[in-house]
This record gives C-alpha cells, sequence and structure tokens, in this order.
C-alpha cells in the first residue's frame, strides 16, 4: 500500500496551443484534505477533471495507490472510490432529497416477490440517517431539493458521495457561492469526511477557509504548481501571497490599509 | 478592527438546519401535488356542467360514457405524452403516427393476406421503431424534440397518404374485394377481446334492470358498457402511474427530464431513457390506432389530426412542466377527462359548439401559468 492514494506525477494538459496544466505534480496522502488553491485561471479545473477521470493527461503520471491508472471515463475513477463533486453538485431541484440522494443507485425490493421496484422507504430512511450522521438535519426526506439552501445543497452532494464508498472526495469549490455559516457547515463536513478516513481533495480560492481544514496546500498559478507545504511549514498569509504572486499582490493591496482577504 | 474584516467574521451559530424553511401543511403539501391543477379543474368543470346541463342527460349512464369514452381516447395518448414530457421531451408527431399507424394495421391484412394479429404486433412494433428513430435522432444530433419530432409530424402524415395510394390508390381502406376489415377484425378472437367492443355490459345490463340505469324496451341497458378504449386508457395509466412513481426507471425519468447534465453525473443513460419514451408515446399512438381502426372498421391516412396538441394539452392540464422533470400520469388522465367533459358537455348545453376550442386554449393558458407558479411557491424550483 503506497502512502499517497493518488499522485499525479508531473503532468502536463494541452487544449490546442492552450497549455492547461505544465507539469503538476500532485499527492494526496491517505487521509488527508488536501487544499488546491490558486487564482481563477490557475488550472484548477483542469487538474480536478484529470484527476476525475474526465481528461487523460497529455503528459506525466496518473498513480492511484502507487499503480498508474487511466480511465477511460468518470465512470472508471468512480468505481476506484474517486467521486468528484462538481459545482453544478448534479442534483435536480425538482427531485425530493431521498430521490435524489439514490439517483442513479436507487434502492431495490420486489413486489409481491416479482416485480422489482424502488424501495422509498429505505431510500428515505437511509438518506436521512446518512444525513444525520453528516450533522445534516433533514426534516423530511421527501421534501424537494428545490426547497433547500445552497449550502444543504452542497451538503447533500457531500454526503451522498460519501455513501456511496467514496474513499477519495474531490470536492470543486464547495465553499464558492455559500454565505458565512453555510460555508462553516460545509467545513464542517470536511473535517467528518476527513475523520472517517477519505481523503479529500479541496479546491478553492478561499485561504480562510482552506487553511483551518487542510493539512497540506498545494498552490497552483498558471497552470504550474508554485510548491506544496504542510499546514505547519506555512502561514496563512504566505499562503495568500504565493496564491496571488506575492509582489503584485502587496503592490495591489496599497491603498486599501488593514484589509485581509 | 475595520469593517471589511467584521464582515467576514460574523460569528456562526452552530445550527445545523436553515431555519429559512418553513413547515408547509397539508394544504400546501396537496398544491405541491403535479395532479392537484388537473383534480381541480375537473371539479371546476363538473360543476360547471353540473349546472349549465345537470338535467340534460350528461351525467346519466349513456352520457357518462360518451364523454368518458371521448376521454379514454385522449387519456391513452396523454399517458405516453405526460411521460414523455416529464423526461423533458415532447413528441409533435403523435397525431401522424395515429393515421400511419392505422395503415400499418389495415394494408397488410387486406393487401397482402397478413393474419390480423400479425397485422397489429407490426403496427405496435412498427410504431415503437419510429418511435426508437425519432429518440436516436435526437439523442446523435442534439437537436431540440421540436424540430425532430416536426419534421416527422409532416413525414409520418406524408408517408400515410403516399404509401396508401401506392399500394390501395386510396386513402381511406376499410375493404378490398372479399376481404372486409371489420369482419376480419371481429373474426380474431384475441385482437376482438383487446381492442372491439364494451367491457361490463353484464353489470351494466343488471342495473338497468335492477331500475338504477336507464333500459331499453327489452330491459338491457342504454349504456352498453365501458368501452375497451377506456378499459385501456385506465390501465395504461395505472402502468404508467406505477413506473413514475415506484420503479428505478421512474427516478431516471423524472432525473432526465429534471436536469439532463446531473443525470449524466451520476450515471443513468438519459439518452436510452428518453429513446424509451418516444417509443413508449408511439406504443400508446398505435394502441389509439388500432382500437380506432376497430371501431370505425376502416383506417385513413387523415386520423389522428391534432392529436399531438391535444395529448400535450392533457399533459400540460396534468400538470407536467413544459421543459421536463416533473408532472403526473394521473394527472394527464384528469387532464382527458376534462377534455371530454367539455367536447360533449358543450353539446348538452345551450352553448355554441365554437366556444369549445376557445374554452381548451384559456384552460391550457390557465394550467401553465398554474403550474409555474406552484413549481416556484410549493416546489420550490429555483431554476
Amino acid at each position: 500500500m503506497s502512502d499517497h492514494i493518488l499522485q499525479l506525477e508531473n503532468v502536463s494538459k494541452f487544449f490546442g496551443p492552450v497549455i492547461a496544466l505544465n507539469g503538476v505534480t500532485l499527492r494526496l496522502q491517505r487521509g488527508e484534505v488536501h487544499c488546491l488553491l490558486g487564482d481563477n485561471g490557475a488550472g484548477k479545473s483542469t487538474l480536478i477533471k484529470t484527476l476525475a477521470g474526465v481528461h487523460v493527461p497529455d503528459a506525466g503520471q496518473y498513480l492511484y495507490d502507487g499503480k498508474p491508472v487511466q480511465f477511460a471515463s468518470p465512470r472508471a475513477a468512480l468505481d476506484l472510490g474517486i467521486a468528484t463533486v462538481y459545482q453544478d453538485l448534479a442534483l435536480v431541484s425538482l427531485m425530493s432529497v431521498a430521490r435524489n440522494f439514490f439517483m442513479g443507485r436507487e434502492p431495490k425490493r420486489r413486489l409481491f416477490g416479482v416485480v422489482p421496484v424502488m424501495d422509498h422507504e429505505a431510500a428515505a430512511r437511509i438518506a436521512r440517517r446518512e444525513l444525520e450522521d453528516m450533522g445534516i438535519r433533514v426534516r423530511d426526506p421527501h421534501q424537494m431539493v428545490g426547497t433547500m439552501s445552497g449550502g444543504e445543497r452542497q451538503c447533500l452532494a457531500i454526503a451522498r458521495a460519501i455513501h456511496f464508498g467514496a474513499n477519495v472526495l474531490i470536492l470543486d469549490e464547495p465553499t464558492a457561492a455559500l454565505g458565512v455559516r453555510q460555508s462553516v457547515n460545509v467545513l464542517r463536513l470536511i473535517v467528518r469526511a476527513k475523520e472517517r478516513g477519505i481523503s479529500v481533495i479541496f479546491i478553492t480560492h478561499n485561504v480562510n477557509h482552506a487553511y483551518p481544514v487542510g493539512d497540506t496546500f498545494t498552490l497552483l498559478n498558471r497552470g504550474r504548481s508554485i510548491g506544496t507545504y504542510a499546514k505547519s511549514e506555512v502561514a496563512k498569509e504566505t499562503v495568500l501571497d504565493m496564491m496571488a504572486g506575492g509582489t503584485e499582490m502587496a503592490s495591489m493591496m496599497q491603498g486599501l490599509a488593514g484589509v485581509t482577504i | 478592527m475595520n469593517p471589511i474584516t467584521q464582515a467576514t467574521a460574523e460569528p456562526a451559530e452552530m445550527s445545523d438546519r436553515d431555519e429559512r424553511i418553513r413547515e408547509v401543511g397539508w394544504f400546501r403539501r396537496l398544491l405541491a401535488r403535479p395532479e392537484f391543477g388537473a383534480l381541480a379543474g375537473t371539479v371546476l368543470v363538473f360543476a360547471i356542467f353540473g349546472v349549465a346541463a345537470g338535467g340534460s342527460g350528461m351525467f346519466n349512464s349513456e352520457g357518462v360514457v360518451n364523454w368518458l369514452t371521448v376521454a379514454g381516447y385522449l387519456g391513452i395518448l396523454a399517458v405516453g405524452a405526460a411521460m414523455l414530457m416529464i423526461a423533458g421531451e415532447f413528441d409533435l408527431s403523435v397525431g401522424s403516427m395515429i393515421g400511419f399507424a392505422g395503415m400499418m394495421l389495415a394494408i397488410p391484412v387486406l393487401y397482402w393476406g397478413w393474419p390480423i394479429s400479425v397485422a397489429v404486433a407490426f403496427c405496435l412494433v412498427g410504431a415503437m421503431a419510429l418511435g426508437w428513430v425519432n429518440g436516436y435522432l435526437l439523442a446523435r444530433t442534439g437537436l431540440p424534440s421540436f424540430i425532430v419530432t416536426l419534421a416527422f409530424f409532416f413525414i409520418l402524415r406524408g408517408l400515410s397518404l403516399a404509401l396508401s395510394i401506392l399500394f390501395t390508390g386510396k386513402t381511406i381502406i376499410s375493404a378490398n374485394g372479399d376481404l372486409v376489415l371489420r369482419a376480419l377484425i371481429a373474426e380474431d378472437p384475441l385482437i376482438s377481446t383487446l381492442f372491439v367492443g364494451h367491457c361490463f355490459t353484464g353489470v351494466y345490463d343488471a342495473l338497468a334492470r335492477a331500475g338504477f340505469i336507464a333500459a331499453n324496451q327489452t330491459g338491457a341497458a342504454l349504456a352498453i358498457g365501458i368501452p375497451k378504449a377506456v378499459v385501456w386508457w385506465i390501465a395504461l395509466t395505472a402502468i404508467g402511474a406505477f413506473m413514475l412513481g415506484r420503479t428505478q426507471l421512474g427516478n431516471w425519468i423524472l432525473a432526465s427530464g429534471g436536469d439532463a447534465n446531473a443525470a449524466k453525473n451520476v450515471g443513468i443513460p438519459v439518452a436510452r431513457v428518453k429513446t424509451g419514451m418516444f417509443m413508449v408515446t408511439a406504443f400508446c399512438a398505435a394502441i389509439f390506432a388500432v382500437l380506432q381502426v376497430a371501431d370505425a372498421g376502416s383506417a385513413s391516412a387523415d386520423r389522428g389530426l391534432q392529436k399531438e396538441f391535444e395529448a400535450i394539452i392533457a399533459a400540460v392540464i396534468g400538470g407536467c412542466l413544459l421543459t421536463g422533470g416533473f408532472g403526473s400520469v394521473i394527472g394527464a388522465a384528469f387532464g382527458a377527462v376534462i377534455f371530454g367533459m367539455v367536447q360533449i358537455g358543450i353539446g348538452y348545453t345551450s352553448i355554441d359548439n365554437s366556444w369549445y376550442r376557445v374554452f381548451l386554449g384559456l384552460m391550457l393558458l390557465i394550467a401553465v401559468i398554474f403550474n409555474n407558479y406552484i413549481r416556484q411557491r410549493y416546489a420550490g424550483g429555483r431554476h
């Protein structure tokens, strides 16, 4: 068993003339929360899609548990337990929480021992229990997802991924559109996932969200990795400076006395 | 501390539930059901005709069978239209499919000498194959269903006319020499049981003899029973509602229509689900055609005109969203009942028949506005 559950070694990805990723190395240790930080256009999305099996690297290696892998589709990555929660969350707002939770993987039972039907009671029960285990109280599992807040939806999508056996959870800016309190709920969920032994890649451009939950930080800038740091090695301010390119940030912040981002 | 820091460091109350979601009572829950609009509409139409045509015989045994028959025929189509609409697509070729399916039944029987049961099977399978083509084209080209099925609206209607003239020289076919369509259908025990005549004639006669419903001079009931079309309608509605509500496929249909991208991301074969629903729609159209051919004793190239719109209207009145992902087969059945009651009911009143279409248009408009309102207000669809 390798120390690293996922590894990208020197991975590059090109879209025609555009170099989206340029020799990026990312090593995800078992059971850690690994924050992937970068400003807009840093290549975060390409990196996620590469990890999720949507893109195949043009150069470099993708290793799962120390062994090189090449995913034909996102489904193949999912089968290994690499679950990605994209920003669109893959939830249908006009369907109930329980129906969404089991969407595509419906629990079944046989009516009169013959007719295969969806087991709605089991779906509601399991969805409610799983969400409660994650610290999300769902009053009514038959309530429509459309009635839930953005934070609750994000938590639902993450809880669903965990329930269906994710051992690597890739979260694409889960706090981007959320308010303060809801962001805190999502961050707590990330910690809970870690407690369950799940390795998490947490993509964000918000250092304030990344720093409290992260164990390791990899910084991306313009398609390159600036470096990977353990939390003990680096202060929040340093991370922020590196994300924005250091000196630029200092000059940008002139005239904004006292403001922190 | 400066204001920005304060703004982002607001103490987060550790509350897991969003207090902005309120408890809703049973009435609101009822309102959020997709069938509610159609149910309310049915009650309203019932009340209107109860007042306007109460004493005219619309609600005696024959009157009820009259408008139930109209509702039944349309309801068969509405099952398919509703399921397809919930899956996020709609089919404008339903009406043309009825004409074409009738020809797929009549021409082989009368001109190629096929046994009637084989021809019925051919008609059903052929229609489903055409439904599959609709779905396949949609999936492969990514074109909206409006365009693809509009093309088939013309293609199938044109083919019905062209092929019937090519093979028979006529556009209405009921017989060829010694072969008479009606007689051939009546001779086949399976097909005549499934598609011809009425059910529960005995029950009606017994009720008539007991004096509950009107009888003719021989003592048999004036209403000769429940037409087979109504039986098909109820059976298909029950099967459709069961599929949608209780099976895995039902969840896939809702997901495919609600958000095709999300459905794909969780591994639902969206293209196959939609294609399957096109086949269901075509199957319903073919059942309609077989019942109509059996009832009329003839197939005609112009059968089913405007039925695609009526089916879609019934589904919309039944609570189906045009954007997909929400709706009800039971609701669509009530939509069909509204249709039947209005179409037949107007004849029982002193209102001029021309108002029928005005009424339909208004019903459609009210239903769509109501559906959207309900979705936003109670179902919480925030798109």
